[in-house]
Parts: C-alpha cells; sequence; structure tokens
C-alpha cells in the first residue's frame, strides 16, 4: 500500500493534519494546537522522503504513478506521478510548511489552530499541483490552494492586508479561468484531461498559440513576470511572516513548474514561436526590476521585488531551449525557495522584535544581534548570487545556456550579479551595518533558540547546494533531457 | 380497457393527487389548531412531501409514460425533479420555522399555500400540454404572490408582491399570447403533437416566430434572466427572508423543466431561432447580474443580482442546444438550487426576533461568533463564485465546456471573465466574515434539527464537489431517458 501511494499520502497526510488541528486546537490551548501542528508536518515531510530514496533516475518519465477514475461523466482521472522536476519541489514544499510552522511559534496569538491549519492544508494542495497528471485534479488543486492563502494573509496580514489579499485572489482567478478553458478545449479535442494525452495531441499553430496564451495567463500571473507582477509586492508586504515565506518559495514556483508541465509541452510550436517575446518579458523583469528594487525603502518589498527579478533567470532558463538553461532553471527555482524564505524569515525575525520594516528604522543591527546578522549577512550574499552559495549555481547555468543563444541576453542576465549585489548588500549596509541606529535598536535580543536553528537549517541548505547542486541536476537531468526531445518535435499536423 | 386507462391516468398523477389532498387536510386541520398545536401543521407538511417522495419513488419506472390523453407525463425527468422539489421544500421549512414564528405568520395557511406552491410546480415539470402548463404556472405564481405579502403589515412585502403581481400577470399575458400564436400556427396545443407539426414543415413561419418570441420572453421573466429581471431584486428584498428562500430556491426547478418542455420538446425544431434570442439573454444576465450585484450592501439584494448572473449560466446550457447542454444545465440549477438554500439559511440562522441579518455589515466577524457557521458560509460564497473543490466550480464546469462543445469559444471566454469579476463580491462576504471585528456579539442558536440541516447542506456542497459524479449521473439519467 505504502509503495504506490506515496503520492496520495503526500497529498492527504498533511490535509488531515489540518483538519486535525482544526478540530482539536483553540487558543486556550495553543501550546498543543501547534504542537500537533508541528508533528502533522514532520509526518508530512517524512511522507515524502521516499520520492527522493526511491526515484530513478534513469527514468525521464512519470514516476510513482496512480491512478482512479474520479469522474467517468467527463473521463477525469484522479491521477498523480512526478518526473524529476517535481520531485524536489515538493520536496520543498514539505520542507518549507515545517519550516513556517515552527516560524510561527511564538509570533501567532490569535486563532493559532486556524493559521496552522491553513499552512497544512496548503501544503497538502501545494504537493497535489505539483503531483496531478489530469487536467482538472490539477485546476481544482490549483485553486483551492488559493482559498487558504487568502485567509491566511487577510486575517492575519499588515493594515493594508484587505486590499492585497483582494488583488491576489482575484488577479490568480481571473487567469486561471482561462486556463480551464483550455483544459475544456483540449477535452473535446482528445476526450481526456490527461496531460499525457495532451503531449500526444496534434494541434495546429492558431490553437497553439490560443492555448498557450490561456495558460500564460494564469502562470505568468503566479511567478510573477513583468507586468502582471503588480500583486506581488502588495500581498507580500501584508502578509504575516509565514504567507511570505510560502508565497516566496513555493506558489511563485508554481507557474514555473506550470510552464514546464503544461503551456510548453503541450504547444510546443507555439512556446518554440514566442521564445524571444518570453525571453525580452524576462529580461525586462530580471533588469528593470531590479532597479525597481533599488529604490524600495521597505525591506519586505524589496525581496519581494528581488524574487520577482530572481524568478526572470528561471523563465528565461525555460524559454533558451537548451539542457543547461533548464536544469539552471529547476536549479533557481529550489535556490530561490530557500533564500527568499530565509531573507523573509529574517525580515520577520526584526520585525517580531521592532514592529517594523522601513529600512530606515534600522542601522547597526550587528552590534547587538551578532548572530543574526551572520545569518542575514549570508543569505544576502546568497541572494546576490555569491559564488559558493546555491543562489549562485542557478544564475550561472543560466547566462552560461544565454550565451550559447545571444551573447546580448547573457550581458543582460548577467548585469543582475551587479544590481542584485546592489540593492541586496546596500539593504544589509543599512539595516546592519554602521552605529547603532536609535535606542530600540540597541535594546534587540539576539536569536533565541528556535529561530537559531530555523535559520542553521535554511544556511546548510543554502551552502549545501551551493557548493553540491548535483542532488538537484541529477533528479532533473533525465526529465529535463526527455523534456527538450519533445519539445523539439512539431505538433502542427500534416 | 378504458380502466385501465383511468387507472394508469390515477397512478401517473398519483404524487399530485395525494399532496392536492393533504394541502387542504393541512388547511383544514389548520383550523382547529391553536398556536401551541400548530406544530401539528408543521408535521402534517412534513410528513406530507415524505409520502409524495415515497409515492414518486415507488411508482418510478425509467421510461416515459403519458397520461390524461397526453396532457401529463411521468418520465424520469419529472420523477427526479420532483424529488428534488419534495426535498428543497422541506428544507424550506426547516430552515424558515423558527423565523415565520417568531413574526406571526406561523399559520396555517403558511404551510398550505407551499403545498399548494409545490402542486404548482409539480405539474409544471410533468406538464406535456400549452394549459397543464400554464395551470402549473399560475397555481405556483399565485400561491408565491399571496405568500411574500404574507407579513401584510409591513409595506415593503405588499409593495414587492404587488409589483411580483403585475408584472407576472404581464409575464403570463406574454406567455398566453405566444402559446395562442404557436397554436394558430400549428393547429395543437400538445407539445409532442406541436413538434410533429413543426418537422412536418406544415407551420406558417413568421406566425411561429412571433409567438416564439412571447413564449421566450415570459419564460425569461419567470427564470429572471436580464431583460426580464426588474421584479427579481425587489420581490428577493421585500418578501420576509424565509419567502424569499422558497421564491428564490425550488421554483426554479420548475422553471428548468418548463423550459426543457416547450423549449426543447415542443419548439425543438426551432433551436436556431431561440438560441441567438437566449444568447443575448445569457450575456446580459452574466454582466448585469454580476456587475450590479457589487454595488448591492443588502444581503437579500446582492444574492437577487448573483441569482441573475446563474440563470445566465444556467442558460449556456440550453443555448448549446445538445443533450450535453441540458444535462449540465440540469446539474446547475441542482447546484444552484443547493447554494441558493443554504444562503438564505445563513440569512435566517443570523436573523432574531426584531432583527433581520439581512445587511452585509450583519455577517461581519462571524468567525469569531461562530467558527463553524462561518465555514459552512465560506464554502456557499466559494461554491457561489465558482472556485473548487466546492459544487459551484462543477456547475460551471459542465455548462461551460457544453458551451464550448457547441463551438461558442469567445461567448465562454466572456463568461469566465465575468465569473471573476462575479467572485469579488462573494469574496466581500468572507472578507466581512474572516477579516474584520464582529458588531454582533448575540449568541447564535439555532433549533437542533435547522443546525443539522445547515450542516448538512454546507458540506454537501463541499462533499459534492470532490464526488460530482453520482449527481451527474442522476441528471444524465433523469434528461437521457425523457427526451428522445
Amino acid at each position: 500500500m505504502f509503495e504506490s501511494n506515496i503520492l496520495s499520502l503526500s497529498i492527504w497526510v498533511p490535509i488531515l493534519a489540518g483538519i486535525l488541528v482544526l478540530a482539536t486546537g483553540n487558543d486556550a490551548r495553543a501550546g498543543l494546537t501547534r504542537w500537533i501542528a508541528l508533528l502533522g508536518s514532520i509526518a508530512g515531510f517524512l511522507m515524502t522522503l521516499p520520492l527522493y530514496t526511491r526515484f530513478d533516475y534513469a527514468d525521464g518519465g512519470f514516476q510513482f504513478q496512480e491512478g482512479y477514475n474520479w469522474i467517468p461523466s467527463f473521463n477525469i482521472h484522479y491521477h498523480l506521478g512526478v518526473d524529476g522536476i517535481a520531485v524536489p519541489l515538493i520536496l520543498l514544499t514539505s520542507f518549507t510548511t515545517m519550516i513556517v510552522v515552527l516560524a510561527s511559534w511564538e509570533v501567532i496569538q490569535k486563532r493559532v489552530a486556524q493559521y496552522m491549519a491553513a499552512f497544512l492544508i496548503m501544503s497538502g494542495l501545494m504537493i497535489g499541483v505539483f503531483s496531478a497528471l489530469d487536467g482538472i485534479l490539477f485546476y481544482v488543486f490549483w485553486e483551492a490552494m488559493l482559498i487558504p492563502m487568502f485567509l491566511v494573509i487577510g486575517i492575519w496580514g499588515g493594515p493594508n492586508r484587505v486590499y492585497a489579499t483582494i488583488k491576489f485572489f482575484l488577479y490568480t482567478l481571473l487567469g486561471s479561468l482561462l486556463m480551464l478553458v483550455a483544459f475544456i478545449y483540449l477535452f473535446h479535442q482528445s476526450n481526456s484531461f490527461e496531460i499525457i494525452d495532451y503531449y500526444m495531441l496534434p494541434l495546429p499553430l492558431s490553437v497553439q498559440l490560443f492555448i498557450f496564451f490561456a495558460f500564460f495567463m494564469a502562470f505568468a500571473v503566479k511567478i510573477p513576470m513583468w507586468p502582471v507582477h503588480t500583486w506581488l509586492p502588495d500581498a507580500h508586504v501584508e502578509a504575516p511572516t509565514g504567507g511570505s515565506v510560502v508565497l516566496a518559495a513555493i506558489m511563485l514556483k508554481l507557474g514555473a513548474y506550470g510552464f514546464l508541465r503544461f503551456a510548453m509541452p503541450i504547444a510546443p510550436d507555439a512556446a518554440h514561436y514566442l521564445a524571444t517575446p518570453m525571453i525580452i518579458l524576462s529580461l525586462i523583469a530580471v533588469v528593470y526590476i531590479a532597479f525597481v528594487a533599488l529604490a524600495q525603502q521597505d525591506m519586505k518589498k524589496l525581496i519581494a521585488y528581488s524574487s520577482i527579478s530572481h524568478m526572470g533567470f528561471v523563465t528565461l532558463g525555460l524559454f533558451i531551449f537548451n539542457p543547461l538553461g533548464m536544469e539552471g532553471g529547476v536549479v533557481q527555482m529550489i535556490s530561490h525557495g530557500f533564500i527568499s524564505g530565509a531573507m523573509f524569515l529574517c525580515v520577520g525575525v526584526l520585525y517580531d522584535r521592532m514592529h517594523s520594516r522601513q529600512i530606515a528604522d534600522y542601522g547597526g543591527v550587528v552590534n547587538t544581534m551578532p548572530t543574526f546578522a551572520a545569518f542575514a549577512v549570508l543569505f544576502a550574499m546568497a541572494n546576490a548570487g555569491l559564488p559558493g552559495t546555491s543562489g549562485f549555481v542557478g544564475e550561472f547555468m543560466v547566462i552560461l545556456a544565454a550565451v550559447q543563444e545571444n551573447f546580448w541576453y547573457a550581458f543582460l542576465a548577467a548585469t543582475t550579479l551587479i544590481l542584485g549585489a546592489a540593492y541586496t548588500l546596500w539593504m544589509v549596509k543599512r539595516v546592519f551595518f554602521g552605529a547603532v541606529g536609535n535606542s530600540h535598536v540597541a535594546e534587540l535580543q539576539d536569536l533565541n533558540k528556535r529561530e537559531f536553528v530555523i535559520l542553521g537549517v535554511l544556511a546548510l541548505m543554502v551552502l549545501g547546494f551551493g557548493l553540491y547542486p548535483q542532488p538537484i541536476t541529477e533528479l532533473t537531468h533525465a526529465t529535463v533531457e526527455q523534456l527538450l526531445t519533445h519539445l523539439a518535435q512539431s505538433k502542427i499536423p500534416g | 380497457m378504458m380502466n385501465n386507462a383511468i387507472t394508469y391516468d390515477l397512478i401517473a398523477a398519483l404524487p399530485e393527487i395525494f399532496v392536492l389532498c393533504m394541502a387542504m387536510v393541512v388547511l383544514l386541520v389548520s383550523l382547529f389548531l391553536s398556536a401551541r398545536t400548530l406544530y401539528i401543521s408543521y408535521i402534517l407538511t412534513q410528513v406530507t412531501l415524505l409520502g409524495a417522495a415515497f409515492i414518486t419513488v415507488s411508482t418510478h419506472i425509467p421510461a416515459v409514460g403519458y397520461a390524461f390523453n397526453g396532457m401529463f407525463v411521468d418520465d424520469p425527468l419529472s420523477d427526479i425533479l420532483k424529488l428534488m422539489i419534495y426535498l428543497g421544500t422541506s428544507m424550506v421549512l426547516v430552515y424558515s420555522r423558527s423565523y415565520i414564528a417568531l413574526r406571526g405568520m406561523y399559520r396555517g395557511e403558511f404551510f398550505a399555500l407551499v403545498l399548494f406552491a409545490m402542486l404548482g410546480m409539480m405539474i409544471m415539470v410533468s406538464g406535456q400540454h400549452f394549459l397543464t402548463l400554464y395551470m402549473g404556472l399560475e397555481l405556483l405564481s399565485l400561491c408565491l404572490y399571496s405568500l411574500v405579502a404574507l407579513d401584510r403589515d409591513n409595506p415593503r412585502s405588499t409593495e414587492a408582491a404587488m409589483k411580483y403581481f403585475v408584472l407576472g400577470a404581464l409575464a403570463s399575458g406574454m406567455l398566453l399570447y405566444g402559446m395562442s400564436m404557436i397554436y394558430g400556427a400549428t393547429g395543437a396545443l400538445e407539445l409532442s403533437q406541436i413538434n410533429a407539426a413543426l418537422v412536418n414543415g406544415m407551420a406558417d413561419r413568421s406566425v411561429l416566430i412571433l409567438g416564439l418570441v412571447f413564449v421566450v420572453a415570459g419564460v425569461a421573466f419567470k427564470l429572471g434572466a436580464v431583460p426580464f429581471q426588474m421584479w427579481l431584486p425587489d420581490v428577493y428584498h421585500g418578501a420576509p427572508t424565509a419567502v424569499t428562500l422558497l421564491v428564490g430556491s425550488v421554483p426554479k426547478f420548475a422553471a428548468f423543466a418548463f423550459v426543457i418542455r416547450l423549449l426543447i420538446q415542443g419548439l425543438q425544431v426551432l433551436t436556431v431561432d431561440w438560441q441567438g434570442m437566449l444568447i443575448v439573454m445569457a450575456v446580459l444576465s452574466i454582466s448585469i447580474g454580476n456587475i450590479t450585484a457589487i454595488a448591492q450592501t443588502n444581503l437579500k439584494r446582492m444574492l437577487a443580482y448573483s441569482t441573475i448572473s446563474h440563470i445566465g449560466f444556467l442558460l449556456f446550457g440550453f443555448l448549446s442546444g445538445s443533450m450535453n447542454g441540458y444535462i449540465s444545465s440540469m446539474f446547475y440549477i441542482s447546484a444552484y438550487v443547493l447554494m441558493t438554500l443554504g444562503g438564505f439559511g445563513m440569512i435566517l440562522l443570523l436573523s432574531r426576533k426584531g432583527f433581520e441579518a439581512e445587511n452585509l455589515d450583519d455577517f461581519k466577524g462571524l468567525n469569531q461568533r461562530s467558527p463553524w457557521y462561518a465555514f459552512l458560509m465560506l464554502l456557499l460564497m466559494f461554491s457561489m463564485a465558482g472556485v473548487p473543490p466546492t459544487l459551484g466550480f462543477y456547475a460551471k464546469f459542465t455548462v461551460l465546456q457544453a458551451a464550448l462543445q457547441a463551438g461558442f469559444v469567445s461567448l465562454v471566454i466572456f463568461a469566465v471573465l465575468m465569473a471573476a469579476v462575479g467572485a469579488f463580491y462573494y469574496l466581500r462576504i468572507v472578507k466581512l466574515m474572516y477579516f474584520d471585528e464582529p458588531q454582533d456579539h448575540a449568541p447564535i442558536t439555532p433549533s437542533p434539527d435547522m443546525a443539522l440541516v445547515l450542516g448538512i447542506n454546507g458540506m454537501a456542497i463541499l462533499i459534492l464537489g470532490l464526488m460530482p459524479q453520482r449527481l451527474m449521473e442522476l441528471c444524465a439519467y433523469a434528461v437521457a431517458h425523457s427526451l428522445q
């Protein structure tokens, strides 16, 4: 049973844990609630581990498949399966959920059970998104995931939370609905909702362009690509720390994953046809958004813009259509998951103590919080793409791939190594270094044990993958090769 | 031989006959009951519904049977719609019991009128002849007019009832006018004969189309599709909430059957002609319903405009003009009624003596007052917005795929864009419940039966959203075995 149902367990264990937390928890027994949530998230993580240990590196197709009839009236199946691109993202998801539960231990005091349950349920739903092989199953997970995030931002968020969360929801919903139309269209062409059937379906270029556009609306909003990125800074600034971490570490990856799983393989000719515009949009995100980040006064907003800029690298890597770029994109996704999560946690650490995210309110934090400052500088370096950290690996691979394609792509992409360093290090300088800025900073307490453990684990991940990225590239290699072979074949009939 | 025919007629109409007798029993018995013993009428009404369900199930056969010389039909579609009507009416009664008791409307007439209204719906569902259909419609409408005015000292209710009556009469007039023209063109009143005359191409087309326009206008009025929606917000708003619950929910099953009988069984040959009209109405309903709903502060009015947009989506199934489309319309209407029952049920839940929880602000902070009911309302709102994993998603999914199959690509894209607009006002309710502080701290104390039924209603939205197959099969069975 456990052999064949690993994916189902990975999805449903955290969801059931979330329901259990909702049912048993209340604010009077918040301690118990937190422990149940932590155990649930650890159980969820353990469920996903076999995906890594039992993965067959030579197989580029879908593994751990399970399928049942779900809605025979429309030929919809409960069909799960993962390939080398989905597995690292699933592990990232279950790992991040543990981190988020731990990080919210003391900060969240009101409605603890609902908060923890929202993250556990969201974790299961996101794993569902990464493992669904049926269009409607994917869509159900994709949309359902919005509901807990909507509530997390709206209930525990900052002063402007209502605006931010409704904007987040409507933006994403609008994009997704067009994707639904595309799925239904494909269903009427193939009488199936199986993604694998869609891969084989011949489609004329005009139809492919329409389908690619529909998927683009859904996924570009999620990544987010310029110019549909405006919801992200709002959502990040207003979300509680846990919400920001999940948003940056996982939800943004869902969009890139969607391109890899749906838009590109289903409409490969359209993807080639539109590769140049996609690359240009990615480069605008990389360069222009980096300048925008430079101008931010608010730490969370700065990191949010930096996320958009880094995700530009991922889409750039995907649309260069060579193995190095695509693998680089995947590595960048995982690495950005750890780094952006860690950066948001660092801001959270400061915000919990000072209740301000304004860079101007800080200065000289290193004097009172030396351990914390060490971590923060490490993550900032990783964000800037310093060799030796995981941030470097993905960006370097993508830039190398871009050189093979067109020198100017590589040139523009490489400016991020300067701009990224500029906005990140300038922020670090203003927040951490110099003389103690004001009396509040002078009273700051350094990290407690819980915070130390969280940031320590993330630091190990960032350094580990920076020095030894093989685990990710080995996982993805066969899948990327197979995907590129598929993409090279035209699907235009005749 | 003659006797057998009469026996069959009586068996086919047995649920109607039973409900008619019981409605009169309830009316009479209530005369002899004091306020303290009036619960007997309530129980009798519920027993009637149960009995009718029993009769419908036990006389069910998966085939079409005509009775009363082809004026009345007993087919799987009518049986299943009737069962849904009994269930819906029973839920209406459970939800409204304490509400009407606190407002002095807990009288025998209420139950008798509800039963007569239901009888009207049943006749509409089984009507196979212009006269039967019209008779059922009028019986239903007259009962609803008087129910809306039941709180007779309330000026808003009486105004709503008056408006409803005048406009309803106008619509009935249009319907009759259209029917008379079709009769003039085809020489038949029975649906199958009309269809036969059209297939033979004997009818005068210009008269026929003029008649069709009037019939569609009459039907659209009853459904509440734009541009015949004017009465709907006022009636929803003005009627006592318990009556709004009734007006907004179960009669839609009858209206659905009405469209199936008239446009599809009777006038299928004219599909291309009514398709165009339905497209215009569907587009207008979805856009005006969704956009106007955003501006509402009264929840009953908001749900009225949301109804208008749902009717637009319902029309998508019909205008596909295929079996797939009719099945999806039936699925949509079932989902819609379940959601509406839950939505108005929540308003009734929060209302108490002298207080109507009908403004949006009355839902503020519901999550802090009762996480359970807030969660149910959350499910209902996301379902109405069409967000998975709720029933409302599959409702939209089925009608959109039917329309897409029929080739209406731009129409479908327009509809999903409007659905995103509509999501805004449903989200606003969720926002009020979860993100705001409560203004009202009164405890929520529903009767145990209401708590149970409302809980099941809300969870059904989720469970049917996760496993919609059974309901889809039921709709497919009903439609496929009844339309040839």
